[in-house]
């Protein structure tokens, strides 16, 4: 059932960096159909934030192989930096885990959002102005026209999120990536903010990476989930086949240490992610798993469909050699 | 026979007196005047715990839940001492906590704290070995012979690796870095644990590690616990009561289950439904933001985001009520009013 609404904006091949010895994204496969919400989920360290940064191309010191091509731009990684700039903020932003390092300290926050919109749609004064306060108001600052004069630290955490969303929604960009947007805000804020940011990048048709560490607040915001071990894409697919009939064993870990409410059991797994030094040639998890065979240590699973006859890249794939 | 002697060394369930109460607990602080002129020294109070009222009994599990600038921290300072409260009461087993707290060690070695941010409250310049001992040594707690032995128990106990002890904390994971701060908690064999947001901010694996261990050492040792925590989930699986907070006034409590499944209060429903749920849509939350203590809605504090806020509620402030068994709300329009009326008639 490929037709033309589920053409790729975003196809990721064998994205690979290295930081000095180690290798802290190995081989990252993935594409995103045009509209999509995609979740990129795992624990600290699986490399979640460095895939939306290499995108961006906003690694500093490291070595970066393989591709990513976005429809009508071209290969993220490869495009002179020329060009890379006018592509930020236009068709691909980022909305940083922390809206209050990310925002300038010393200007007001309506002249942040002024400058973006003059620089990347070459906007007159007024007429910036006035779409800063719409942008604003879209979405849910109160008082926009009074907060336009705010320093970001006059604002609270929550309202210091909703100008970086309003900053990185200014151009209508075709690709929105979010780190983090909400894990420094509490849950009713964190309930407002992702809801905004769904409404706003759906009513654009826009595609959106999230980065995520909570699976239940993946299920809720993404139509996929892909989830990462140590750098390494251990299962990817529609949120549901993740959720209820995953077949990576880590998957199935991630799952069993959610605490909804009413959790009165979890199974805490053994152990922690290895250094990079002592890390696996093969599958990453290999150390902590409950399933590993022999050959997992040494020999990296490839990414295989999880049903007979689905081969294409939106489908269920896992990469285990004991699969659940 | 172990378990009997066990059982008639610790104290029998309810006779004594709680170990923590809070009786109408106010803490005021005053602050410049917003909106001062630059020279001037106007200053206003800020009410950051208004009318908390609170019963911790011996062996219980307690979380306190609450949004920033709910007064949580507030809270655990008046709880542990730091402050005399402004107005109201707050006794530790029947007695005056900053009493109890000035007269000798017995307050510091009962009531031990796990603090929010573990590695800043490890000397970085100390083993781990060193830290577990200095709580030891502080109360005297075993001979120096049996030191090192006492150490290694904890650090066992803990679930850290055998040769921790040699390590500094640099050069720990943020997991590990809790366990030695429960370690140290723990040394001074003390009856009550307090911890501020123990498991926040760790991958989950990490955090469900944390948590059963915590709740193994509460169910083992019969450790009073009061759990401060923004994660509904996390109070659910480690907590039997919960206390949630809202602008400085404790808004409901009871036995977690209870008041999760049906929320008496809307503050504790909006919490609830906007703590992310598999497959759940997201619903629509509380609209705006907490307002500002100098700044207090008329009548009910919650009243200015309350999606069943009637008329009364923007005149009357509503104090913390009973309702229904062991349960507590401040509200002039509960949710489940009608039934719990219902139940009691019966």
């Amino acid at each position: 059932m490929k037709d033309m609404a589920t053409q790729p904006i975003l196809t990721l091949s064998d994205l690979s960096v290295h930081r000095g010895a180690a290798k802290i994204l190995d081989r990252v496969t993935l594409s995103l159909a045009e509209g999509e919400t995609l979740a990129l989920v795992g624990e600290s360290g699986a490399g979640k934030s460095t895939i939306a940064t290499a995108l961006m191309r906003l690694l500093d010191g490291a070595k970066v192989e393989g591709t990513a091509e976005m429809a009508g731009a071209g290969d993220l990684l490869a495009l002179p930096e020329r060009q890379m700039v006018k592509l930020r903020g236009r068709r691909l932003s980022m909305i940083f885990q922390d809206a209050g390092s990310a925002l300038n300290p010393s200007y007001t926050v309506g002249r942040q959002l002024i400058t973006v919109l003059r620089r990347n749609l070459g906007l007159s004064k007024a007429e910036a102005r006035s779409r800063a306060i719409e942008l604003f108001t879209s979405v849910g600052i109160n008082d926009p026209e009074g907060r336009m004069t705010a320093y970001p630290h006059q604002l609270s955490g929550g309202m210091q999120q909703r100008v970086m969303v309003a900053i990185a929604l200014a151009c209508n960009p075709d690709l929105l990536l979010a780190d983090e947007p909400t894990s420094a805000l509490d849950v009713t804020i964190q309930a407002q903010i992702v809801r905004l940011i769904l409404a706003q990048t759906r009513s654009r048709g826009a595609s959106c990476i999230f980065v995520l560490h909570d699976l239940a607040l993946a299920s809720q915001s993404c139509d996929r989930i892909v989830v990462l071990y140590a750098g390494q894409v251990v299962e990817a697919g529609p949120s549901r086949d993740i959720l209820e009939r995953h077949r990576h064993p880590y998957t199935k870990q991630l799952k069993s240490c959610v605490l909804e409410i009413g959790t009165k059991d979890i199974t805490a797994p053994e152990g922690t992610v290895p250094p990079h030094s002592e890390m696996p040639l093969g599958c990453r998890f290999a150390t902590r798993c409950p399933r590993a065979l022999p050959r997992c240590a040494g020999e990296a699973p490839p990414l295989q469909p999880a049903r007979a006859g689905a081969d294409g890249p939106l489908d269920h794939q896992f990469a285990c050699w004991n699969p659940e | 026979m172990i378990m009997s002697q066990i059982q008639t060394k610790r104290p029998a369930m309810a006779p004594n007196p709680p170990v923590f109460e809070l009786i109408e607990v106010e803490q005021e602080f005053s602050v410049p005047k917003p909106g001062r002129s630059l020279l001037s020294r106007e200053t206003v109070g800020l009410k950051a715990l208004d009318g908390v009222r609170l019963s911790i009994a011996q062996g219980a599990s307690l979380a306190l839940v609450g949004e920033s600038g709910s007064g949580k921290s507030t809270l655990l300072r008046v709880l542990l001492g730091l402050d005399a409260p402004s107005g109201g009461r707050a006794l530790y087993r029947g007695r005056p906590i900053r009493e109890a707290r000035a007269r000798g060690t017995g307050f510091a070695r009962d009531v031990a704290m796990v603090y929010q941010d573990a590695r800043g409250s490890l000397d970085p310049r100390m083993t781990v070995g060193h830290l577990i001992a200095e709580p030891l040594r502080h109360f005297d707690i075993v001979p120096k012979a049996e030191e090192a032995a006492r150490v290694a128990q904890l650090i066992d106990r803990v679930g850290l690796p055998t040769d921790a002890a040699s390590r500094y904390p640099s050069g720990l994971s943020g997991g590990q870095v809790r366990r030695v701060a429960i370690a140290r908690a723990l040394a001074s064999e003390p009856s009550v644990l307090v911890a501020d947001e123990a498991v926040s901010g760790l991958d989950v694996s990490t955090q469900a590690q944390l948590l059963t261990l915590l709740r193994s050492l509460q169910r083992d040792m019969g450790l009073t616990l009061v759990f401060i925590t923004h994660d509904l989930g996390v109070a659910s699986y480690l907590c039997e009561e919960i206390a949630i907070m809202y602008l400085g006034r404790i808004v409901e409590t009871g036995p977690t289950d209870a008041v999760l499944e049906r929320p008496a209060h809307p503050y504790s429903a909006a919490l609830r439904a906007a703590a992310p749920r598999f497959f759940e849509p997201i619903p629509e939350p509380l609209p705006g933001e907490i307002p500002s203590p100098l700044d207090l809605p008329k009548g009910c504090r919650f009243s200015s985001r309350c999606p069943a806020a009637q008329d009364d509620c923007r005149l009357r402030d509503p104090q913390l009520g009973q309702q229904g068994a062991g349960r507590a709300v401040a509200c002039l329009h509960p949710l489940t009013s009608t039934e719990a009326q219902a139940s009691e008639t019966r």
